[in-house]
């Protein structure tokens, strides 16, 4: 179940949205796969009764009033922008001419 | 007057008007000119706005107010927001980035009188040990310019130890204040998880990040933490209890006091000086009135292991965001996948790759359940090994670091780097408040200096008073915060 | 669990029906965002709603909204759902340049609510329902719109321009089981969560304003057949009507390829609507990864038991229940339909129906006058000068025969234009309608009087001509006489030879 040899740093790299140069894809390869041989001493621990901690200090329904906050000022965001145009982001073109993708919500 | 050393007299002096904030911020301002190229504790030096801060503070005093960090210098480690100030985490991708708002415990202490001098280096996005992963400045150690300063809260306990600041802010997900501390002589304390506002600190691991003063002594610690401690509106995970407030809590010997010392933190795997030196510190502890009394923490040997699960998971989400769009950096490419891909590639240095890339891992398809949720419950079971230790004992005594600080370089391996918080990664799963109070000097064989030990201290779950109190009496028997590097050593500046 | 398959829906000779399932996700009516304090409206300037939590800069934090936490409650209860005793937010992980944090904030294996029951009026007449999966919360996306393309689509654009005004507005995601089978009960369905959300006030749910937007799964499988065939998920639908179009193609589409023995391919389809086709968007072998893990940064929730109770007690009477209750009062489907649908029309036709005991009538009234009357000026039947209590008072005049309808109408323009009360004009302007036979008989014979050749018409046969002097007695009488009896007296007077 936990094989330490067992990463894709290709793959993960994509998901991660990180080129790597093959150079570094190997490099990257050969240290993660020793940090998994390392962390698969958790194996050792039995674990199968015991609930995951997501919060280690127990708290439920930390809420907010809806009551409306000052937003930034605009030309402050947009000042920020690494490219604008007028009162928006702009951004690159969303993805390759043939595969049009639609919006996820 | 020269301006006191600790931020305690100096509250006071200036609520007396015996000095202006605005005197102490050019005093400060000028160490700082001069000290910083031999310590590089400074991304950002912000002098002018020290400057502004102090003369609104003036006249605050002069109307009547008095403010418990009246005139005091406070260094800011740069993953914490201060509106209009570069923020940069260490990162390239970062490196242009003004913050538009201010982290909620920085504003408090600010609010409180602090002058903001400067914002300090770390490792890129908090993630290191030694401070060398910041891609944008090194930091030396005040007590060995050969050496790291620790991190990844390195530039704020080097300002505190080489007298750049009275006050520092650090962030600590996995040891990252109590371990730069000991390695550079100061008190850094992580409160319990949830004490401190997270608001405008920027995210290395959510679950695990708490924001937590450096400072000379015990008592500027508890003064700061009192002061920035407490829910905050706008952190969903800031806890709602109220806060006691520990300053007035110290105590001066420790009767009756339990503490406990844990079966599997043996001292054989340090060195023989290292060694002696914490079996003194809990001789002291001892002397002092305490029981000393045998723990164990089953589980705790796969503290490391549990942390290199949690934080990279936690860390790969939560960079996600800087991607190039909104702000930061930008690296074209021929579409928008390309422009992701190229601004992450060159915006992160190795470290974060490393990270990001395993907690992808971590996270993705059919390793979810073997990887994350399996730490997940590891770290319940880490928590629960505690909260049977402190049936038996009011605090646990640990060395801060598994070693004095290192030369540069001497750690190219990520794993042996990553071992360096094995003594303090156990408490940061558990949510626990835990510092690092100087316990000592040691000579290494590969050095001239002597350079400082941290003694760890933890106690349960919001016990920050009783954890402050005991750490307050240690420091005040043992006299070993009093020393200070031979760059700090000679404040004679008049002002 | 609906009974009526696709009509007359076959391959080569077999029967088939279309599986459909519904994900709606709808945008919640709050004054702030789900996670931060900027205003959530429709149409403000550009990036002028944000900050750093919804723009997702670096150190800001998330806080969730008490009110959108509640109103999906509601939506669920509405519906019958179960809400579990812990739900908590997690992130779905994939990066977007309209998503600021590259991750969204959702609910994976805990949402707010669980199951559920849709009932619904197909406009033909019949009833379906449709089970609810689940409800959950989750946050909006920012905006894109697309430059430098001729028609503002992706396509042939250089560079997209982003608007994060709705980045984090809180949106709930209305999952349903694959009970739907044609597009009219798709419809139905639909417009019944629209009708539900609207009167809870949980969503304006404007399809134009994007504040609900659905995607359509949808296979096809022999009649009969409890295996699902391969699905198609159909996107980009604006409009109710362009949802039953898009499902009407892709049944059609689907059944073509099955009838040519050939594959159905799992993937995402777009509708176009000028084409009135789907056309391909990627196809999922292009696998996600979304890694979701449980947020950090946001604590579980827990409605306790009083929360519930306090939240269905806030539900009032919902629209499908008076729908029901019109049908049962003899109101036709279409127009228990149209009342429901035309805001405060159904609230004041109660009111109406109620204070004169009239409930046809009113109806008449509503659906008939004086919506044309709404139509003509734009100001709808409730918020108009005819009060519930003016109409009803006008009912009862018609009903006890005091006034007559042609006066009615006449009045009713009256009280659009200015207000005031049917029975106060009635009396102080002399409408009330004239009963009286020896009053008609002196205006009868005053009109045979003057139409002699009409008179001899109608002796010599032409019957039809009634109508004409009718009317002719009708004007004489300023509209008051009773129609009944002008006509009843009209006749008399014809019949009796020796008249003249
Ligand atoms: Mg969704
Ligand atoms: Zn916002």
């Amino acid at each position: 179940m936990m094989a330490s040899d067992d990463i894709d740093v290709a793959y993960v790299a994509k998901l991660a949205r990180i080129a790597l140069s093959p150079d570094e894809t190997e490099r990257f390869g050969t240290q993660l796969t020793a940090l998994l041989e390392h962390v698969a001493a958790l194996e050792k621990l039995a674990v199968a009764d015991v609930p995951a901690t997501a919060q280690v200090v127990p708290s439920e329904n930390v809420v907010r009033d809806d009551v409306p906050r000052p937003s930034l000022e605009r030309e402050t965001v947009l000042e920020a922008a690494p490219e604008r145009q007028g009162a928006y982001f702009r951004v690159p073109r969303i993805i390759a001419e043939d595969s049009i993708v639609g919006e996820e919500t | 007057m020269t301006v006191p050393e600790t931020a305690a007299e100096i509250a006071r002096a200036v609520n007396e008007r015996e000095l202006s904030a605005a005197a102490i911020a050019a005093e400060f301002e000028a160490r700082i000119h001069l000290r910083e190229a031999a310590v590089g504790a400074f991304l950002t030096q912000t002098g002018a706005l020290a400057l502004a801060h102090a003369e609104r503070v003036d006249a605050r005093v002069r109307a009547g107010e008095e403010l418990p960090l009246a005139g005091v210098p406070l260094a800011i480690k740069d993953n914490m927001c201060l509106t209009g100030t570069r923020t940069t985490c260490g990162s390239k991708i970062l490196e242009n980035w003004t913050a538009p708002y201010t982290a909620t415990a920085v504003q408090r202490l600010l609010d409180a009188g602090a002058l903001p001098v400067g914002k300090t280096n770390l490792d890129e996005f908090a993630m290191g040990s030694s401070c060398e992963n910041s891609a944008l400045g090194t930091t030396r150690n005040p007590w060995d310019r050969e050496r790291v300063p620790g991190g990844s809260s390195g530039g704020s306990v080097a300002a505190v130890a080489a007298g750049e600041a009275v006050l520092a802010l650090g962030s600590d997900t996995g040891g990252s204040i109590r371990e730069p501390a000991a390695f550079c002589g100061v008190v850094g304390f992580k409160p319990t998880y949830g004490r401190v506002s997270r608001y405008g600190l920027i995210a290395f691991a959510s679950s695990l990040d708490q924001i937590g003063p450096v400072a000379r002594t015990v008592q500027d610690a508890a003064r700061c933490y009192d002061v920035m401690a407490g829910h905050d509106p706008l952190d969903a995970t800031s806890l709602a209890r109220p806060v006691a407030a520990t300053h007035n809590g110290l105590r001066d010997d420790l009767r009756g006091v339990r503490i406990g010392l844990v079966n599997e933190f043996t001292l054989s795997a340090l060195g023989a000086d290292v060694r002696a030196t914490y079996e003194r510190a809990y001789a002291d502890l001892e002397g002092l009135g305490a029981d000393l009394v045998d723990v164990s923490l089953p589980t705790a040997d796969y503290g490391v292991a549990t942390y290199y699960l949690i934080a990279p998971a936690e860390c790969s989400s939560n960079l996600a965001r800087f991607d190039g769009m909104r702000y930061g950096l930008r690296v074209p490419g021929a579409d928008v996948a390309e422009t992701y891909e190229r601004t992450r590639a060159a915006g992160f240095g190795d470290e974060v790759k490393r990270r990001i890339l395993i907690g992808t891992h971590a996270l993705s398809s059919g390793y979810y359940d073997a990887y994350y949720v399996r730490a997940q419950k590891a770290r319940t079971l880490i928590a629960a090994d505690f909260a049977t230790a402190f049936q038996r004992c009011d605090a646990i005594a640990a060395p801060a670091a598994a070693s004095e600080a290192f030369r540069f370089a001497a750690k190219s391996d990520p794993y042996s780097m990553y071992l360096m918080d094995y003594y303090t990664i156990p408490m940061s799963l558990a949510g626990l408040p835990a510092l690092s109070v100087p316990c000592g000097f040691v000579t290494p064989p590969d050095g001239a200096h002597p350079l400082p030990l941290g003694l760890q201290l933890t106690t349960p779950l919001f016990e920050e008073r009783t954890l402050l109190g005991i750490a307050h009496a240690y420091e005040r028997a043992t006299m070993h915060a009093s020393v200070r590097p031979p760059i700090a050593a000679n404040e004679t500046a008049r002002v | 669990m609906t009974e009526a398959p696709h009509a007359g829906l076959a391959v080569n000779g077999t029967p088939y029906e279309s599986v459909i399932g519904i994900e709606c996700h709808v945008e919640l009516r709050t004054q702030t965002k789900m996670f931060c304090g900027c205003r959530n409206v429709f149409g403000a300037e550009p990036n002028s709603n944000v900050c750093p939590t919804c723009l997702g800069m670096p150190g800001a934090l998330p806080v969730p909204n008490r009110l959108a936490l509640e109103l999906l409650v509601k939506a669920g209860l509405a519906f019958g759902a179960d809400i579990p005793a812990f739900s908590k937010f997690d992130r779905k992980n994939y990066f977007y340049p309209d998503m600021p944090k590259d991750y969204q904030i959702s609910q994976y294996d805990t949402p707010l609510t669980q199951g559920g029951l849709v009932e619904f009026w197909v406009r033909d007449g019949t009833r379906g329902r449709c089970r609810l999966t689940r409800i959950h919360l989750e946050e909006d996306t920012g905006k894109s719109s697309h430059a430098g393309s001729r028609d503002g689509r992706i396509a042939g654009s250089k560079h997209s321009l982003v608007d994060f005004n709705r980045a984090g507005v809180p949106l709930m995601e209305c999952v349903s089981e694959p009970d739907i089978r044609t597009g009219p009960q798709a419809v139905a369905y639909l417009e019944t969560l629209k009708r539900t959300f609207v009167a809870l006030g949980v969503s304006d749910v404007k399809m134009e304003e994007g504040s609900l937007r659905c995607d359509v799964n949808l296979s096809l499988r022999p009649l009969g057949s409890s295996a699902y065939g391969t699905k198609t998920e159909i996107k980009n639908m604006n409009s109710f009507r362009s949802v039953e179009r898009a499902i009407e193609s892709e049944i059609a589409r689907q059944a073509a390829l099955l009838a040519r023995g050939e594959r159905i391919v799992q993937e995402t389809r777009g509708w176009d609507e000028a084409a009135g086709t789907t056309h391909s968007m990627r196809s999922k072998e292009e696998a996600h990864d979304y890694r979701y893990f449980p947020d950090p940064d946001l604590s579980p929730i827990a409605f306790a038991g009083d929360d519930i109770a306090r939240l269905r007690g806030e539900l009032g009477i919902l629209p499908n229940a008076r729908i029901e209750r019109f049908i049962s009062d003899g109101v036709p489907l279409v127009q228990a339909l149209q009342l429901i649908d035309t805001p405060g029309l159904a609230a004041y036709y109660e009111t109406a129906a109620t204070l004169s005991g009239k409930p046809q009538a009113t109806l008449n009234f509503v659906l008939g006058d004086l919506s044309r009357l709404a139509n003509e000026t734009g100001i709808p039947v409730h918020a108009s000068r005819v009060t519930a209590s003016a109409l009803a008072e006008l009912v009862a005049l018609v009903d006890a025969g005091t006034i007559n309808s042609k006066t009615a109408k006449d009045l009713l323009g009256r009280l659009w234009a200015d207000g005031g009360s049917a029975r106060t004009l009635v009396e102080s302007e002399g409408l009330a309608q004239v009963s009286d036979p020896g009053a008609i008989d002196t205006v009868v014979a005053e009109v045979l009087a003057a139409n002699g050749k009409t008179v001899a018409d109608y002796r010599a046969g032409k019957t039809k001509v009634l109508g004409f002097l009718v009317g002719s007695v009708m004007k004489q009488s300023r509209g008051k006489a009773n129609p009944q009896l002008v006509e009843e007296r009209l006749r008399a007077a014809l019949e009796t030879t020796g008249v003249s």
